[in-house]
């Protein structure tokens, strides 16, 4: 919550403070009288509070004004174009998950092996890699010389109400694919990492030797007690993650022209398009808020200490 | 233990010493972490050394020759050895423009991480040693910016001074509104570290002793805590860099980075990257290839460095 006041405040001051907002309205010959009556309709007369108040009670239904590069209500911007981030967002988080989480769990049993070796040199190229790299070399291997999947765009999308989504044509997995890999290969090595050393360490406790004494399978030992085990770091990092995802997706976006919100977002920094970047902002912090939220509801499903009524743990371990 | 380490390393000054310490020998156990620091101390020394080394000066208009535009690099059918690694849509030498552009990404990498470093242990010193309102102030405001992703925010910085500052001035300024972007990005984990560090020696006795005897709480705030906590700030600040160098990469590359005037590597990425479809892939994957071998050679060192100074992760 204070986050959430505190970023609204920073784009109130970005939008109220930064320039003038009447010179980016009224033309250059504007009189002096004719830029206080504008203040005075405006409300930018009004005290510093009261100001505040007004726009985030604008903020709060969705009201961030009008761009000024696309002269169009930014709300509309932002809501034409969420649906292409997330989903390019939803797509990386699960590849992501898919494969780090394994290869994590895998480098953490057989940490001597040289197929775990290989895979953790292969993770630190990849926390070395800026995402906007690897988006160009897949381009240039996929796009160009293989000339197999698209470079730009989202393929062809279908609206199903106000969502626009690109998952119903085949052009559209198509675009899909490229973007999603690039924004989730660094998140993918930092799940990968985390999960590896979690399991190191729980791999090292007592209650696992003790699970080994009495003679359970690997699988259970494995799965059932250590990876468990290890889930609580995990998803706190994962949730956090998803954020950075969004964040990173800009980077993405721009890379593959993607039609989402960062490349919005970026556009509008180039051209000083306060609007958009205040509703970006807000709505982004918006988005952490309510992953963090998320994240403390999950500790509780999954670890069951979290929990005070015993009965709903019972239904919910399994 | 580590504390001792790096005091003993500093002031000592005994170059045997310093030789015979397990920091130089599990430097020069590991190839790696040898090889890495060769390529950091070349990236670093061509950068020094920029304008002697580069073969030609891109940035000289009278030297440029639009006829030698896209010349592929020298091991091709069409290239020649005067450029070795080809040239750009301008005729300027890849090679030479990679030098200039890998100092102006040391620079403002290196700035922004000593930016950071100072607005970090600086507030985080104050958090820990003085504790109360101020620690309340600081911390809070770290944790607030830790849940937004640095690039994030210092994309916004970046734009919000794209705003402020005149536009005749902005080639000019946009190399320190970078590194202040950069820098206030990432000082939250340097206060965060700093302020753990001084929690702990704080209630150390040389600390009690030097309060009795009354030396002034800001001395003993930078001439005996912040010694003690130096160790684990050098750490960060050498991953740091790595990510310093990564975010004005990246931010260059995105378009609201240094001016073309002046590329760093991220600029030239950008610049090459239009050339990609029509077959020049040396204009952009050689400059991705130069940031990728120096970003991975600083974390591969930053790695090490932390282990070697962290007995317990051996």
């Amino acid at each position: 919550m204070a986050v959430m006041v505190v970023v609204a405040f920073v784009a109130f001051l970005m939008f109220n403070f930064v320039g003038d907002p009447v010179d980016n309205m009224v033309g250059q010959e504007a009189s002096y009288a004719d830029r206080e009556a504008m203040r005075d309709r405006l409300g930018l007369n009004d005290p510093f509070l009261v100001q505040f108040t007004r726009f985030a009670g604008n903020a709060v239904q969705g009201e961030f004004g009008i761009s000024y590069r696309l002269q169009r209500p930014v709300a509309d911007l932002i809501s034409e174009r969420m649906p292409a981030t997330l989903e390019l967002v939803m797509a990386s988080a699960i590849l992501a998950i898919l494969i780090g989480i394994p290869l994590g769990v895998y480098t953490g049993i057989r940490r001597d092996a040289l197929s775990s070796r290989l895979v953790l040199m292969f993770s630190l190229v990849g926390v070395s890699l800026p995402t906007f790299v690897i988006g160009i070399l897949l381009i240039y291997v996929f796009a160009v010389i293989l000339g197999v999947l698209p470079s730009f765009g989202r393929g062809e999308a279908v609206q199903l109400g106000w969502w626009s989504t690109g998952f119903l044509t085949v052009s559209g997995w198509k675009a899909i694919i490229l973007p999603s890999i690039t924004l989730a290969l660094f998140q993918m090595t930092l799940i990968l990492r985390l999960v590896r050393s979690e399991m190191l360490e729980v791999m090292r406790t007592d209650y696992i030797k003790f699970a080994r004494a009495r003679g359970l399978s690997d699988r259970t030992i494995n799965f059932g007690h250590a990876f468990k085990n290890t889930l609580v770091p995990v998803i706190t990092i994962i949730g956090l993650n998803v954020g950075s995802l969004i964040a990173f997706s800009i980077i993405t976006e721009t890379v593959f022209q993607w039609p989402g919100m960062g490349f919005l977002f970026i556009q509008a920094v180039g051209f000083a398009d306060v609007p958009v970047m205040a509703a970006y902002l807000v709505l982004v912090a918006l988005v952490f808020v309510g992953i963090n939220l998320l994240v403390d509801i999950l500790y509780f499903v999954v670890d069951p200490r979290l929990r005070v009524d015993r009965s709903v743990a019972m239904g919910g371990d399994e | 233990m580590l504390d001792e380490k790096t005091a003993a390393k500093a002031p000592s000054g005994f170059v045997h010493r310093f030789m015979d310490s397990d920091l130089v020998y599990s430097f020069l156990r590991s190839p790696v972490v040898v090889i890495s620091f060769i390529i950091t101390a070349l990236y670093f020394l061509s950068a020094a050394f920029a304008p002697w080394i580069a073969p030609h000066n891109p940035f000289d208009p009278a030297s440029l020759d639009l006829m030698e535009a896209f010349t592929p690099p020298a091991w091709t059918a069409d290239g020649s050895m005067k450029f070795i690694l080809g040239t750009d849509d301008q005729g300027r030498d890849i090679l030479s423009t990679l030098i200039f552009g890998s100092r102006i990404s040391l620079i403002v990498g290196f700035s922004a991480v000593l930016f950071s470093v100072v607005l970090g242990v600086g507030l985080g010193l104050l958090a820990g040693y003085a504790g109360g309102w101020a620690e309340t102030i600081v911390m809070r405001f770290a944790d607030v910016q830790l849940t937004i992703p640095a690039i994030l925010v210092a994309l916004m910085i970046d734009g919000i001074a794209r705003i402020i500052v005149p536009v005749e001035l902005r080639d000019e300024m946009s190399i320190y509104v970078l590194i202040l972007a950069i820098g206030v990005s990432d000082w939250p984990r340097y206060a965060r570290v700093t302020r753990g560090a001084t929690l702990v020696e704080r209630n150390k006795e040389y600390v009690s002793a030097a309060r009795v005897i009354g030396v002034h709480p800001i001395k003993i705030m930078f001439q005996h805590v912040l010694p003690n906590v130096m160790g684990p700030v050098l750490v960060m600040g050498t991953i740091g860099l790595a990510l310093a160098i990564i975010t004005e990469a990246t931010l260059s590359f995105l378009g609201v980075g240094v001016p073309p005037t002046q590329p760093s590597l991220g600029t030239l990425i950008r610049v090459g990257n239009n050339f990609l479809f029509s077959g020049e892939w040396w204009i952009t994957l050689f400059p991705s290839l130069a940031l990728v071998i120096l970003v991975l050679a600083v974390n591969l060192l930053g790695d090490w460095l932390r282990d070697a100074l962290n007995p317990r992760l051996r």
